[in-house]
């Protein structure tokens, strides 16, 4: 005769395409929900917005898009953050991608936010209320877009001696000395700081070949998997900063008061982990009272 | 095949096909019936990934496969077009340039481009069952070169600048009990914070080493030292598991958004 299993016992045989069906249901409503949660920045993030904050109109950052569609949803966020807050500030912008995928990335991030800024708006941070007269964003003028070569650690190797060695014309085409804002910009001597926003180990090289060798500024906005792996390259003081998964990219968006997709989602987050949390608690409830039944049966 | 798939593999062309019909009746854009099939298919793939959650089947494997071949191609594709293409025939042949529309860099003639082309050929060897040997000559240059640019990088970036940040003072700007009293709060870069993150610092990195120091039988206070550095270990493990979490949370809201906002237009 089989034996009738208890609550505890079904805890510990729950079929896992339950939880599934749980957390996607429990996503879906948060999401179809209207209401707001608040966002409390962190120092590394804070570090990266200060920096790109205090750069004057007409100094040059670049901006790493090293990451394909499979990382979009963690780090297209913080593009869209990072690059208009950029040009809100008329900072000028050099786009590379070193993942293959990259360049499709950069260009729709290119155009959407070249859209959003033709509108005037008004921006609220560090107690200040900034006023945007919307305006045209010009390829050459206000970005370069240099595109996709392949074997990223040459490529971060060659952009600090001359953009020009590997990237003779951007991704449109044009050569690079007949782009405005190109005109005297060699190598990274001339970049404020780089941003590298990375789904893979491209950013050990962006760390190792263009940080430790050339010495600028290195910001980093990465996929949650792999923040906690570079924590402690920031704790030596190679990379200025860090804007972990999509909750770096909120706190970047809340500190430059620019809501977007990223505060959207950390509404989701926070629901989602309530769930996991959940069940985490009830599978170990479930798995110490078994243990306790089975002990106390002489098992 | 059994009459269930045969009526599963129905149902769905005709649901792809009314959604495809929908959404390029309802898209406006210079292109609706295109933009209807590709966002139409696009959430067929992203369905049929997330159906491997319940179980293994034909439609995961089509969008695995896919996914996979399609990769493999635009890689290929973006490697010949940005690098051979764009980097090299414009430094070697104006008329080979002119047939690729691209521009000829005048007087960047060099006689060394002409070894990645010989090269990468030696690479293409490997497809060959008699010269397959003779890829091994510029596989051997790779792998020297990686390996020699690594060694002196990664020793800098991950060895030597890791180790020196490790090396902290336990007692941050001393100037006697007094003082340290006075100036007492808690505050991220106050001097409190500071020294006890230093000494987290200090007593974790050399409790981890002594868990993988194994010369030594794992007793007494060097045992301690060791379970300290065990629970060093899982807390990193933890942290790194909690943003694993949250990494691919924020997937599932991408691939949320878009079949409920960009598909099926239900949430704005």
């Amino acid at each position: 005769m089989t034996e009738k299993k208890n609550i505890f016992d079904k805890m510990m045989t729950l079929d896992r395409r339950w939880v599934f069906l749980f957390l996607i249901v429990v996503c879906v409503a948060t999401y179809a929900a209207d209401f707001s949660i608040p966002i409390n920045t962190e120092q590394e993030t804070e570090s990266i917005f200060n920096f790109l904050d205090s750069l004057p109109p007409d100094d040059i950052v670049l901006i790493a898009i090293d990451y394909d569609p499979n990382n979009l949803a963690e780090l297209h966020p913080m593009t869209y953050a990072v690059v208009e807050h950029l040009w809100r500030k008329k900072v000028k912008v050099i786009f590379t991608s070193l993942s293959q995928l990259g360049p499709a990335m950069a260009d729709q991030a290119i155009r959407d936010i070249s859209d959003s800024l033709k509108i005037d708006k008004t921006y609220n941070y560090n107690g200040v209320e900034h006023n945007f007269k919307g305006r045209e964003i010009v390829n050459g003028v206000d970005y370069t877009f240099l595109g996709y070569k392949p074997y990223y650690a040459l490529i971060i190797l060659g952009m600090g001696q001359d953009f020009r060695l590997n990237f003779p014309n951007d991704y449109y085409g044009t050569p690079l000395d007949d782009l405005p804002m190109m005109q005297g910009v060699i190598n990274y001597d001339q970049v404020a700081c780089v941003v590298d926003l990375s789904g893979g180990n491209i950013t050990d090289a962006w760390i190792s070949y263009g940080q430790g060798r050339f010495n600028f500024p290195l910001m980093l906005g990465l996929t949650g998997v792999m923040t906690a792996q570079y924590y402690p390259f920031l704790g030596s003081g190679q990379v200025s900063g860090i804007m972990g998964g999509l909750l770096g990219a909120a706190q970047y968006e809340e500190l430059a008061d620019n809501p977007g997709r990223a505060k959207d989602g950390m509404r989701v987050q926070l629901f989602a982990h309530y769930v996991i949390i959940l069940f985490i608690v009830l599978g170990n409830i479930g798995y110490f009272m078994s243990r306790r039944k089975n002990l106390e049966g002489g098992n | 095949m059994k009459k269930t798939t045969i009526i599963t593999f129905a149902v769905i062309s005709a649901l792809f096909l009314v959604s495809w019909i929908a959404k390029g009746m309802f898209t406006e854009g210079s292109s609706p019936f295109l933009d209807g099939f590709l966002v139409t298919l696009a959430a067929f793939l992203t369905l049929a990934i997330m159906s491997f959650l319940y179980k293994d089947n034909p439609y995961y494997k089509f969008a695995e496969h896919l996914f996979v071949g399609v990769s493999a191609a635009y890689a290929m594709c973006l490697g010949f077009w940005s690098t051979i293409v764009g980097n090299l025939i414009p430094r070697l042949s104006s008329g080979i340039s002119e047939f690729f529309k691209v521009s000829y860099i005048e007087g960047d003639y060099n006689f060394i481009y002409f070894i990645p082309i010989i090269f990468g050929i030696l690479l293409l060897m490997r497809l060959s069952p008699r010269g397959g040997w003779l890829s091994r000559w510029p596989l051997a240059f790779i792998v020297g070169t990686t390996a020699g640019l690594n060694f002196v990088r990664y020793l800098r970036s991950d060895f030597i600048n890791q180790v020196s940040s490790t090396i902290v003072p336990l007692m941050i700007d001393w100037q006697g009990f007094g003082h340290f009293f006075s100036n007492l709060n808690f505050s991220a870069t106050g001097q409190l914070v500071m020294m006890f993150s230093n000494l987290v610092i200090f007593i974790g990195v050399t409790c981890g080493i002594i868990y993988f120091y194994f010369s030594k039988e794992h007793t007494g206070w060097f045992g301690r030292a060791s379970k300290i550095g065990i629970w060093i270990l899982m807390i990193t493990f933890g942290a790194s598991f909690g943003y694993t979490v949250m990494g691919r949370i924020s997937l599932l809201v991408g691939r949320i958004t878009f079949l409920f906002r960009d598909w099926l237009e239900i949430i704005s």
